[in-house]
Order: structure tokens, then C-alpha cells, then sequence
């Protein structure tokens, strides 16, 4: 693995190396010292193009507890407001000497564009581009689902996939990078995908992708899930006639209470409910579901450290650095 | 006449029939056969050695954009037209969008007149139909048209005439100079930020998508219109199987339409949008399979007309860059041919000779060239391309003669490669480089 772009692109077995990687890591957050030595000397920069604050610090967290250095380069203030192109910004970096470069870009595959081209040779990873993919995202949501599973199950959670597992993602999936990564990594770590959402906010030629298409929340809900994924609506979107105003779209399609009661009626708390974040109370999810036992929201800002941890820790001093003795993927100093 | 009038081509296949020999004289086709060897002028005609090689009418592109004026950096029309003349072409028409618009008969006659003084193909300008493309005051047209440079074409491309009303004029009022709107149909709303074709493969890569039906709604409107009004009416750059069809159906009720299809589209699909490579961002996006195999069958069963390349180069800069920032268009004129070979001949869909008609009979008749699209026979301007279908060659941007390095055959291997060209009975091509521009009269 020399990028992570997608989730598409990545295999079962590397997928399951960074969670298992990530349970590790996780550990080192429960220490009182939360440091490991691992990238000490190696220079992370986090190229922000658009806003985003808590993937930025997750990133920024992950990179410092494996004593990295970490620059932080947002697209605000900087040259790239004054037309620099994403190539100067690129070789800029590439001078400085940055050993890795954590990307986040408003236009679907900038990250793929860094990878590609010459402009850099550092290991690119993708942290959210434009409307494609969020992989990291999903991994950290693969991640808390696993945790969840093998409880529940009573196995071990380290090399194990999610099959079997049901989970639904709802909301405005044509403009949710989220819902891509999650859709391609649930599939390839075996759990069963039904996308709920209005029509016009499935993107044309979904129809083809392998999950299920439901415009019925409820009825998915009735059917048994093992996980519901809520994802962040715009309420702008109704200015472009996606639906007619946010009251209508949280009754049709979000998790409000009645929802939750009717969860809890059936069920004693073997139901997720999960939200990456930021959350529209009110809107996508009710305050009283988004601060129910059941939901994994915090859980899963926790588990992103962790995941970042492990997704960095592979790309810098992983497979590049070390032939692979059988525990090569155990992080040094753990 | 002093010797370098006359050439002596030997040897090669006329639409790629029996071999003949063809003499060039003071501008025409003075004999062929067993004639031109014999004939006065043959015994002072440079001779062009041609065995086995395809004799073809000079190319003609009804949609080139060649940005001069105002985008220089781009291309301009001496660059733009050594890359015509070195694609085989005797003629292009250069698209309106140049910056000032091509809307006045002040830039179409300035475009007209860098053509005449570069003197490698006639350079054809297209009038904008509405003023700065802006959609919403008809351009003057009729001063185009009355100008030196002659305009029969009118086009917004790059911009859809979208308001039916004035479509529905523009349509009309061309009728009083015999000439053609040329349509670029993309409904604006159904297409904001439209960055591919939309479909499966967009879904995926999460790139706003541009629906076919954008385009056969502009295309079912305006067939319509030209029906109605009983007017000319062209369609730039048909993208979709459903576009076929609709033409079909206008043409099978004797709707006055004709069309074009890119070499692009007939090679490319939306797949190679997932490398995210700007090199592919195009305007009509590059779309399915299923949609290249209906262009290809709508161009041999005549429902499309003609190949127009639209030739749109850009600096490097426009494309080196993320995809949502990227410029669309790509470069044509260098590989056109040989795309068309590789697509449509080689596939036996078309023979050589419905080659000639729709890069260059129909081209030149729809645009109201009239010394140009003519048949390879005694009489005729000399403007003749020779083609040595058999070779091959790798498509390399840096050795084309257009400014733009945007070729999106770039490292394909394709057959078909031009030897020799006359424009107008001059030799502006030989061995496959540049020769001379021909020098003409006052400009």
C-alpha cells in the first residue's frame, strides 16, 4: 500500500491489517503517556483545501502520538487563495520535505491527482475528496462496527470481518463521500449494505452498486438492521429541489424519536446507531437518538485516532521500510 | 509556370480504388490515369511517388477551434492550421468563441484574413449567433455573412442557444444567407457543474453529472424547430445513442439536419474518467460503450454526416490541475484521421470513399465551401490528401505542431499516417512534414 485514495481499491487482507493495527493503537490511547515512537523524525502535512476541524485534529492527534511532526497547511490564508494551483502546492511540499501528505480537497480525485502525477512522491491520503470517497471515514466506522459485532457475538474482534452484519446508511447519499467508502469497505469485510434515502439524492447508476436501494426508512428498520448510519443533510439542499424543506425530510428520513422508540420496543440495544459527524440535531437525527446508548458517535472519534494512527503508521513505516517478517505489521515499541 | 506548379502524383488509389496517377496544375487536377503521365504538363511536374497510398479529397472540419484572437497562449491560427494541414485537412472552420467573440464581421474578417496570410488551409470563420455567446441579442449575422470572410456557419458552441425563441429566429433569419446555425445542445439547467457523463461511472467517482437526456432535449426541440420554420439546422458533437435516434426519426420525416460526431466519441468511453486525468474532460463528456457503438453504426448508416473534430487546445496549465478545475477539450486535428481509420474503416463499417464523404464532401457542403469537398476529378482545385493507411505510429503531443499537449490519444498506436497534402494545387505537407504555406493574394 503506498497511498490510501480509496476504498474501492483496497483489499480484504489490507483492510483488516489497519483495523487490526488500529486495535493496537487504540490501546495507546487508554495509556496515560499516549505516545509511541514510531514516525519520530518524519514529517506529516495535513493540506487542508476545505474546512474541516475535526478531521484535521484527527489526523493531527494520530500523526503526534506516533511523534511525528505535523504542518498543518490550510488552504485559508494561504497561497492557494491567491490561485496557486494544487501542483506548485504540491512541489512546495515535496521541497519541504514532507514524508506524507494527508489531503483534504472539495474536487473529487485531487488525491488521486497527487498520487498520480510527479508532483510529489510522498504517500498521499485521501481525507475526503470532493463527493467521491472519505476512506479513513469508513475505516474508523468499519472499525467501531467490528468492535461492536464480536462483542456481541463473543469472539475476538482481531481478524475478523463483518460478515453477516446489516447496515444501513441513510440520507443524502449523491453528495456523501462517506457513503461511497462505507459502501465499498462494508462490502469487501462482508456486511450487507441497503441505502435509504429520497430518490433524488441517490446518484443516477447506484442502481447497479451491490446493496440495497430503499426509499422507506421505516421499513428498513422494521426489516432488522444491525447498524444504522445517519449522514449529514444540508439543509441548503432544498433550495435545489432536492426535497421540499427540512420538516419533510426529517419525518420521511430521519432518525427521530418515534424512530427510536420503535427501536427500543424491539430490540434491547443490539442496534447501532452511528453518525460521522457533524451531527444536524433536529434534523438528520434527534437529539434523544444521538444521545442514546445506542449511539456510537463519540466512540467513533475516538476510533478514528486510532485508525489514522494505523493508516499512517503502514504508509510511513510499513512495507516501504521493512521486509516483512510475520510480524511485520506489529508497530514497533508497542 | 516555373516547375514547382506541378506535381506528378504516381501511384496512388483515388478513395482507395484501382491506382492512378493524378497531375497537379496551376491549383487543379489536370489528368488522371494513363493520361497524366502523358499530358503536356507532366513532363516539367515534380514527381510524387505514391504506390499503394490513398488518394483522398482534402479534409475539411467543420468545428476547429483555433482561439486566436485572444487566446494566443492556447493556439493561434498559424499553429492551428499547420496542425490542420498536417492532419490532412484543406479547410477548417474556426469555432466563435475566441475572445472578442467572433460576432461581428470586424473579427470574423480578422480570423479570415490570419487564415489567408498563414496559407496552409482555408480558414473558415464561424459567426456567433448571439452576441458574446451570451444567448440573449442575435449576433449580426447578415454583415458576417456579406463580409469577406463570407460566414455560412453560425454557432454559440461551447454555449447552447437554449432560449427556444431565439433559436427559433436564429434559425430563420439564417435562411436569407443560405446559412446554418450550428447547435451545441446542452440544456443548461439539467447540466450545472456538470463534470462527466452521467451514469454508472460517475456515480462512483462522484463527479456531477452531465445526463444524455441534457442533450437529446436540445436535439428533439430544435429538429423540430428547423421543421417547423423549414430552416438549416447543424448538430455539433452528437454524444449519445438516444441523439441517433432522434436524428434518425428527424431525418426520416424530412427534417433539413445534419450532424457530427467527434473521433473522439467514436474511440473513448467515460472509463477512462476514473484515472481522474483532466486529459479526458471534454464538452460533451466522453460517454458508455453502448454510446460509441451508436455513433459508429449512425455514422455508417449516414444518420450522422461528418467527423468534426473539435479541435480545443489548451495550455498545460488548464489541465495540470484537479479534475473539477480542469478546462475541457482536447486536440483532434493531428489524429482525426487516423482515429476515423482505426474506429471506422478498419473496423469495415465505411469503405475510403464514405471516408471522403463525411471528412470532406459533406463537411465542405454543409459549410457552403465551394472549392472544397469536391471529387478527385479533371477540373477540380487541387486540394488532394495522401494517406498511407498501412503505417502505424504512437501518438506523441509533444511532436504535433498544435500548441496544445492535451491529446487524449496520447501512447496509442494507431494506423493511418498523412504523407502528402495540396492545398489549392500547393504542396503543403510532403513526406509527412511541413512543406510551405501557399502564398495567395492580397488578404
Amino acid at each position: 500500500m503506498k497511498h490510501l485514495l480509496s476504498t474501492l481499491d483496497l483489499s480484504r487482507a489490507d483492510a483488516i491489517r489497519i483495523l487490526d493495527i488500529a486495535e493496537e493503537m487504540a490501546a495507546v490511547g487508554t495509556r496515560e503517556v499516549k505516545k509511541l515512537p514510531a514516525l519520530r523524525g518524519r514529517t506529516v502535512v495535513n493540506l487542508f483545501f476545505e474546512d474541516s476541524t475535526r478531521t484535521r485534529i484527527s489526523f493531527e492527534a494520530a500523526a503526534k502520538r506516533l511523534s511525528a511532526d505535523v504542518i498543518n497547511f490550510s488552504a485559508k490564508g494561504s497561497s492557494v487563495s491567491k490561485g496557486e494551483s494544487l501542483k506548485d502546492t504540491a512541489q512546495t511540499l515535496q521541497a519541504i520535505g514532507a514524508d506524507a501528505v494527508v489531503i483534504r480537497h472539495g474536487a473529487s480525485g485531487a488525491p488521486a491527482r497527487l498520487a498520480a502525477t510527479d508532483w510529489i512522491d510522498a504517500p498521499v491520503v485521501n481525507a475526503g475528496d470532493g463527493t467521491h470517497e472519505h476512506p479513513t471515514q469508513a475505516l474508523l466506522d468499519a472499525f467501531t462496527l467490528r468492535t461492536h459485532w464480536s462483542a456481541l457475538h463473543g469472539h475476538t474482534s482481531l481478524g475478523s470481518d463483518l460478515s453477516g452484519m446489516r447496515v444501513a446508511i441513510v440520507g443524502d447519499i449523491l453528495h456523501s463521500r462517506v457513503a461511497r467508502s462505507n459502501l465499498w469497505l462494508l462490502r469487501t469485510l462482508g456486511a450487507e449494505v441497503t441505502m435509504v434515502a429520497p430518490p433524488t439524492l441517490l446518484p443516477h447508476g447506484s442502481n447497479v452498486w451491490p446493496c440495497t436501494i430503499s426509499y422507506d426508512l421505516d421499513a428498513t428498520l422494521a426489516s432488522g438492521t444491525d447498524a444504522v448510519m445517519m449522514l449529514r443533510v444540508q439543509g441548503e439542499r432544498m433550495h435545489d429541489s432536492y426535497f421540499p424543506n427540512t420538516r419533510e425530510y426529517s419525518r420521511l428520513w430521519g432518525f427521530d424519536d418515534a424512530r427510536l422508540a420503535a427501536l427500543d420496543a424491539r430490540d434491547t440495544g443490539e442496534t447501532i446507531i452511528m453518525h460521522p459527524g457533524p451531527m444536524n440535531r433536529g434534523l438528520e437525527i434527534s437529539s434523544a437518538a444521538a444521545d442514546s446508548p445506542r449511539s456510537t458517535v463519540l466512540a467513533q472519534v475516538a476510533n478514528g485516532v486510532a485508525v489514522r494512527m494505523a493508516v499512517l503508521y503502514l504508509l510511513l513505516s510499513g512495507d516501504q521500510q521493512r521486509p516483512a517478517p510475520s510480524d511485520a505489521t506489529r508497530p514497533a515499541g508497542l | 509556370m516555373s516547375t514547382n506548379t506541378s506535381y506528378l502524383i504516381r501511384g496512388a488509389k483515388p478513395l482507395g480504388n484501382e491506382a492512378s496517377d493524378i497531375l497537379v496544375l496551376d491549383g487543379k487536377i489536370a489528368a488522371l490515369g494513363a493520361d497524366a503521365a502523358t499530358h503536356p504538363g507532366a513532363a516539367a511536374a515534380t514527381v510524387i511517388e505514391a504506390a499503394g497510398q490513398i488518394a483522398l479529397p482534402g479534409l475539411v472540419d467543420l468545428h476547429t477551434h483555433l482561439r486566436e484572437p485572444g487566446r494566443e497562449d492556447a493556439e493561434t491560427v498559424e499553429t492551428g492550421t499547420r496542425a490542420a494541414a498536417l492532419g490532412g485537412f484543406t479547410a477548417v472552420h474556426a469555432m466563435a468563441n475566441s475572445n472578442p467573440v467572433a460576432d461581428t464581421a470586424g473579427v470574423v474578417e480578422q480570423v479570415w484574413s490570419l487564415g489567408k496570410r498563414s496559407g496552409w488551409v482555408d480558414v473558415r470563420p464561424v459567426g456567433a449567433v448571439t452576441v458574446g455567446l451570451a444567448g440573449t441579442q442575435m449576433s449580426e449575422i447578415g454583415a458576417m455573412a456579406d463580409s469577406r470572410a463570407q460566414v455560412r456557419v453560425f454557432s454559440d458552441d461551447g454555449i447552447c442557444v437554449f432560449d427556444p425563441l431565439l433559436m427559433r429566429r436564429a434559425l430563420e433569419y439564417v435562411k436569407a444567407f443560405d446559412g446554418v446555425v450550428a447547435q451545441h445542445a446542452q440544456e443548461p439547467r439539467l447540466t450545472e457543474g456538470a463534470q462527466m457523463n452521467e451514469g454508472e461511472v460517475s456515480a462512483v467517482l462522484g463527479l456531477a453529472g452531465w445526463p444524455a437526456v441534457a442533450e437529446e432535449s436540445i436535439i428533439a426541440r430544435d429538429v423540430l424547430l428547423a421543421e417547423h420554420v423549414g430552416s438549416r439546422l447543424h448538430i455539433c458533437h452528437v454524444s449519445t445513442a438516444g441523439s441517433v435516434e432522434i436524428i434518425r426519426w428527424a431525418k426520416s420525416r424530412g427534417v433539413n439536419v445534419t450532424a457530427e460526431v467527434t473521433p473522439h466519441h467514436l474511440l473513448l468511453t467515460d472509463e477512462l474518467v476514473k484515472s481522474y486525468d483532466p486529459v479526458y474532460k471534454v464538452n460533451p463528456p466522453l460517454r458508455r460503450e453502448a454510446d460509441v457503438m451508436a455513433l459508429r453504426a449512425g455514422l455508417a448508416d449516414g444518420t450522422i454526416d461528418i467527423i468534426g473534430t473539435d479541435h480545443a487546445p489548451h495550455p498545460s496549465e488548464a489541465k495540470e490541475c484537479e479534475w473539477a478545475a480542469a478546462a475541457m477539450g482536447m486536440t483532434g486535428l493531428e489524429t482525426a484521421l487516423s482515429v476515423v481509420q482505426h474506429t471506422m474503416v478498419e473496423t469495415g463499417m465505411i469503405s475510403w470513399a464514405d471516408f471522403a464523404r463525411i471528412t470532406s464532401t459533406a463537411p465542405a457542403a454543409i459549410g457552403r465551401v465551394a472549392d472544397q469537398g469536391r471529387e478527385l476529378a479533371m477540373g477540380e482545385p487541387a486540394n488532394i490528401t495522401l494517406v498511407d493507411a498501412e503505417a502505424r505510429w504512437i501518438v506523441d503531443p509533444f511532436a504535433m505542431a498544435t500548441k496544445g499537449r492535451n491529446s487524449p490519444f496520447k501512447g496509442l498506436e494507431l494506423p493511418g499516417k498523412v504523407t502528402s497534402v495540396f492545398f489549392h494545387g500547393h504542396p503543403t505537407v510532403l513526406g509527412g512534414k511541413l512543406a510551405t504555406p501557399r502564398v495567395s493574394g492580397a488578404f
